[in-house]
């Protein structure tokens, strides 16, 4: 058996509320993490993953205290240890890796002082020996010439080497035990994918435990040997990953890995109804009863036990788990999408062209804008009636850039954007009539920055109504009821202010303010990005819904490329501003495809260990597009020479309608990507 | 959908909202204090005339100077007027004065700042620039030079002050309003085409009035002093008015020997300041905006 380093024993954290009732965070969590295997904690936001986390470096957030329980570490409880004997500990032999390492890591200081610091702390190196050390340590985490990047300040780093930095730097005291708190949840997919690479090859390396926290079963299924799963601050299931993402055998578990849309499957996935319950409501019974199909009656009274089984090695809490057991394999099922696609062409770019640049005093005084490198450029997209066009692309490709345009929000360089094949849209709010601006909506990428914190839902689903129908009194009233009930939410949400509703509920509001205006073409930007897993697959089911009662057309942005998969019928694939490849989802998806496209696919990440994630290009970050040539130029990986480097690539047409602009033939494309 | 969320706070009456305001400022100690003293002043503003034992003009040569006593509480002053009398009367005009002057700088401060804040560019600038022109003109100066021109009527003092210190609501007001105008919801309303005004008065002014209201209940108390330092160099209410900064400079040069003429006045200015000033702490809190890290701009 192997050695035991973290003993965390019954442990319940909680706070106090105003009426004086203790209120449970944690509640009797009893877990071990063993030497050299790497635990991956998953949950939805709320379910106390983080606060497990914090709790075994021995820290208890502000606000948070242990009522009982503890965590042993070399055993000595880390809760009972004065600040003093836990600085020896955290550093040296716990180590954490925060979420956001740009956010971590000080501004003003060089990484490799910050790092010397870390080391001055944390190891016994004498000054040379540090040095040295600092070169070794930047080096492990793959990042290219050590000298150089030591001297430069976090800003001149992208957001995936400021990770490398940040695990550079959890290294330093070469602990034992490495926390990782959603280290990745802020990256691109590409960064994404060589950030989780990188960290199963210092886990092999070092031989470090590591607990790996995400709500992201994908980045867990890649890293993790054993999975806990929590559900509103109890341990679910816990168990070997494998076991646990190929044949989860508690509800929770299943209906997760059931809402999450996966690559090989186009179509919705099946939602799990509900959500989860807040700390401090919780009465008797399972706390997932509310959720669960396949709850009796007994589930709602008495709460099940956290429940051994021998020959899975796997613990459960649940009385049904034995029906799972039988029930092999997790069946997803997809709701397909049915196309409502009309011929009618109901919006068109042309020629797009959109700068960011400063505008010099000339070009401001007589009111235009020059830039020979803009940041999006030849944009040309037809969108049928009732079509859900997809626009894919990492952070900085321009598609939230064109959604802007798109809405009047953001002048353009150049080009066209025509509405209903004969009435041109001007880029430019001001110039719009109501008529226009109606005609298309807005859904951001999170309700909580979108909804006016001081307006309730119906004064929130009023304004477009009153904005260009003039409804008044009970006609409105009338209509905000409708609408509401079209997104499944019931009249008394009316009085609710934002702050009540869970993220998908306001989700649903922003979406029923978009319809209230009877668009006709609905903007989507990262609708789902903000959302939990069983929550996301909820909100795309009823867009989809209303998209087949209303005919509204959907311009979607997402950088998740399996959620564009379950949602779109026709996929633009954006680098640096410059469409890569547009095609049918179902082509995009298949190759030959643009190496980006290849990419990108390569780079998804899975919620099952077998399907490890393709690192095709490195993910170094272009802050510009190039002046000339191909737009992927610098990171492809089949790049031809001189001709990709001067010259616009061509557009290649499939068989299948599938446009793909890059100059290596169709044939040769696809040779090396069958596989 | 299931209904039984946790969350059954329902829309609440404005009335419900201020009395739950004022009950949590005073469920705290300093915000007790300070609540008492401000309603200890304004009750007393009110109804001082009707209690005044005597006429605060009555001038009689044989009373100058006495010592507190049962028939004087406060004394007399050098002229032989009740010192009581014009301390409890003293605060009237004052409050008065300050308290239209900073509802008047509220407005003109906080409806330009939102303003330039929305607007940005150029307007922004513009407007911005000569706000910080007149910020670095020192207002003393400036306020003696509108009296002596104008004279010291309220009707000079009000709008005077009001405009004086409003400059610095403006930052305070413009500033919030980047907090909030950055957000996807003014975003929203700016797509759906909602003219600047709804967008003001819909979506910026509730997400940005408590921050200024703050703001402005901070600018009372400094007001107040403002305005009795004027009355104090004898650019505020003219004789034979009660004030207390009248007072206190009338009765300065008798300190050594009839300390109870400038004590009372004293008392009940900064009992005033020191009685706004905890509300508006308190008020801050009970808002949740803490000004020990969010200062001023």
């Amino acid at each position: 058996m192997t050695e035991i380093i973290q003993k965390v024993k019954n442990l319940s954290i909680g706070f106090k509320s105003k009426k004086g009732e203790e209120i449970l965070i944690l509640r009797n969590i009893s877990t071990n993490i063993k030497k050299g295997e790497t635990v991956g904690i998953v949950g939805e936001s709320g379910s106390g993953k983080s606060t497990l986390a914090l709790a075994m470096m021995g820290y208890v957030k502000h606000g948070l205290y242990t009522i009982g329980g503890e965590c042993e570490f070399n055993s000595s409880n880390l809760l009972k240890m004065k600040n003093r004997d836990l600085e020896k500990i955290r550093g040296r032999k716990i180590a954490m890796i925060p979420q956001n390492a740009g956010q971590a890591l000080t501004p003003n200081l060089k990484i490799g002082y910050q790092i010397d610091e870390a080391l001055q702390l944390h190891s016994d190196l004498k000054e040379e020996e540090r040095e040295q050390k600092i070169s070794e340590l930047l080096n492990k985490v793959r990042l290219p010439s050590p000298e150089t990047i030591a001297l430069r300040y976090p800003h001149e780093l992208s957001g995936g080497q400021q990770q490398r930095v940040a695990v550079a730097m959890a290294l330093a005291g070469t602990p034992d035990l490495l926390l990782l708190d959603e280290p990745t949840t802020g990256l691109d997919v590409t960064t994404q994918a060589h950030v989780l690479e990188l960290l199963n090859f210092i886990a092999k390396d070092t031989g470090t435990s590591m607990v790996y926290v995400s709500h992201d079963l994908g980045a867990i299924a890649q890293v993790s040997d054993r999975i806990i799963v929590m559900y509103s601050g109890e341990i679910v299931l816990e168990g070997p990953s494998r076991d646990i993402l190929k044949k989860p055998i508690h509800p929770y578990t299943y209906g997760l890995l059931k809402s999450i849309p996966k690559l090989s499957l186009a179509g919705l996935p099946q939602s799990m109804p509900g959500s989860q319950p807040q700390p401090g409501t919780m009465h008797r019974g399972c706390s997932f009863f509310d959720r669960c199909d396949f709850s009796e009656e007994k589930c709602k009274n008495n709460s099940p036990q956290l429940e051994y089984l021998e020959e899975l090695n796997t613990s459960v809490r649940c009385f049904n788990y034995k029906s799972l057991m039988n029930d092999s394999q997790v069946n997803q099922t997809v709701n397909k999408i049915k196309t409502s696609l009309q011929d009618k062409e109901i919006l068109n770019l042309s020629e797009v062209s959109i700068s960011y640049a400063k505008q010099k005093l000339l070009d401001q005084v007589l009111n235009r804008i020059s830039d020979d490198n803009p940041t999006v450029k030849d944009i040309n997209i037809n969108i049928k009636k009732g079509e859900t066009i997809a626009l894919v692309g990492e952070s900085g490709s321009g598609k939230s850039t064109i959604l802007k345009s798109i809405a009047g929000l953001l002048r353009t360089k150049g080009g066209i954007i025509k509405f209903d094949q004969n009435r041109n849209l001007s880029s430019d709010l001001k110039e719009r009539n109501p008529n226009d601006l109606r005609i298309i909506q807005l859904i951001f990428q999170n309700p909580d920055e979108s909804l006016n914190p001081n307006h309730t839902v119906e004064e929130i689903i009023a304004q477009p109504l009153k904005l260009y129908f003039g409804l008044k009194g009970e006609e409105l009233k009338k209509n905000i009821i409708d609408l509401l009930q079209k997104v499944r939410l019931g009249e008394f949400y009316m009085s609710r202010y934002p702050r009540q509703l869970s993220g998908g509920e306001k989700q649903r509001v922003a979406v029923a303010r978009a319809f209230a205006a009877k668009p006709d073409i609905i903007l989507c930007d990262e609708v789902t990005s903000a959302l939990d897993v069983s929550v996301q697959a909820a909100v795309l089911n009823l867009l989809q819904q209303l998209k087949e009662d209303f005919g509204t057309t959907y311009i979607f942005v997402s950088h998740d490329l399996a959620v564009v998969r379950a949602i779109s019928d026709r996929v633009a694939v954006l680098y640096q501003g410059r469409l890569c490849e547009v095609g049918p989802s179902k082509d995009v998806y298949q190759f030959p495809s643009h190496p980006y496209t290849e990419v990108l696919l390569g780079a998804v990440l899975e919620p099952d260990p077998d399907i490890k994630p393709k690192l095709v290009a490195e993910d170094i970050v272009e802050e510009k597009p190039p002046q000339k040539g191909c737009s992927f130029q610098g990171r492809c990986s089949r790049i031809l020479g001189d001709i990709c480097k001067n010259e616009v690539p061509p557009w290649q047409i499939t068989n299948s309608g599938n446009s793909i602009r890059c100059h290596i033939p169709l044939k040769e494309l696809q040779k090396d990507q069958v596989n | 959908m299931k209904l039984d969320n946790i969350y059954q706070e329902e829309k609440k009456s404005n009335f419900a909202k201020v009395s739950e305001i004022i009950i949590t400022m005073a469920s705290r100690p300093s915000g007790f204090i300070g609540l008492s003293i401000l309603i200890f002043h304004v009750i007393l503003a009110f109804i001082s005339p009707y209690i005044a034992p005597y006429d605060f003009k009555a001038i009689n040569p044989t009373l100058m100077l006495q010592a507190p006593s049962a028939e004087y509480w406060f004394g007399t002053d050098d002229l032989g007027r009740d010192v009581f009398t014009r301390t409890i009367l003293g605060g009237r005009t004052a409050l008065t004065v300050t308290f239209f002057g900073s509802l008047i700088a509220l407005l003109w401060g906080g409806l330009l700042g939102i303003f330039c804040g929305l607007v940005g560019g150029k307007t922004d600038d513009i407007v911005m620039r000569i706000v910080d022109a007149f910020l670095s003109i020192p207002w003393i100066l400036a306020m003696l030079l509108i009296v002596s021109l104008l004279g010291t009527s309220t009707e000079v003092l009000i709008p005077a002050l009001g405009f004086f210190y409003g400059k610095g609501i403006v930052r305070v007001a413009r500033a919030a309003t980047h907090d909030v105008i950055a957000k996807d919801f003014i975003v929203s309303a700016r797509a759906r085409g909602h003219s600047n005004f709804s967008i003001i008065w819909n979506e910026i002014i509730p997400n940005v009035r408590d921050a200024i209201l703050v703001e402005g209940a901070m600018r009372w108390s400094w007001m107040l002093l403002g305005f009795s330092s004027l009355s104090f160099l004898g650019f505020g209410v003219s004789p034979p008015t009660p004030d207390w900064g009248l007072m206190i400079s009338n009765a300065r040069g008798l300190m050594s020997f009839a300390y109870w003429s400038v004590i009372a006045p004293i008392v009940g200015l900064s009992s005033l300041i020191i009685g706004i000033n905890l509300t508006a702490d308190a008020f801050a809190k009970a808002l949740g905006i803490d000004r020990s890290t969010k200062a001023p701009v």
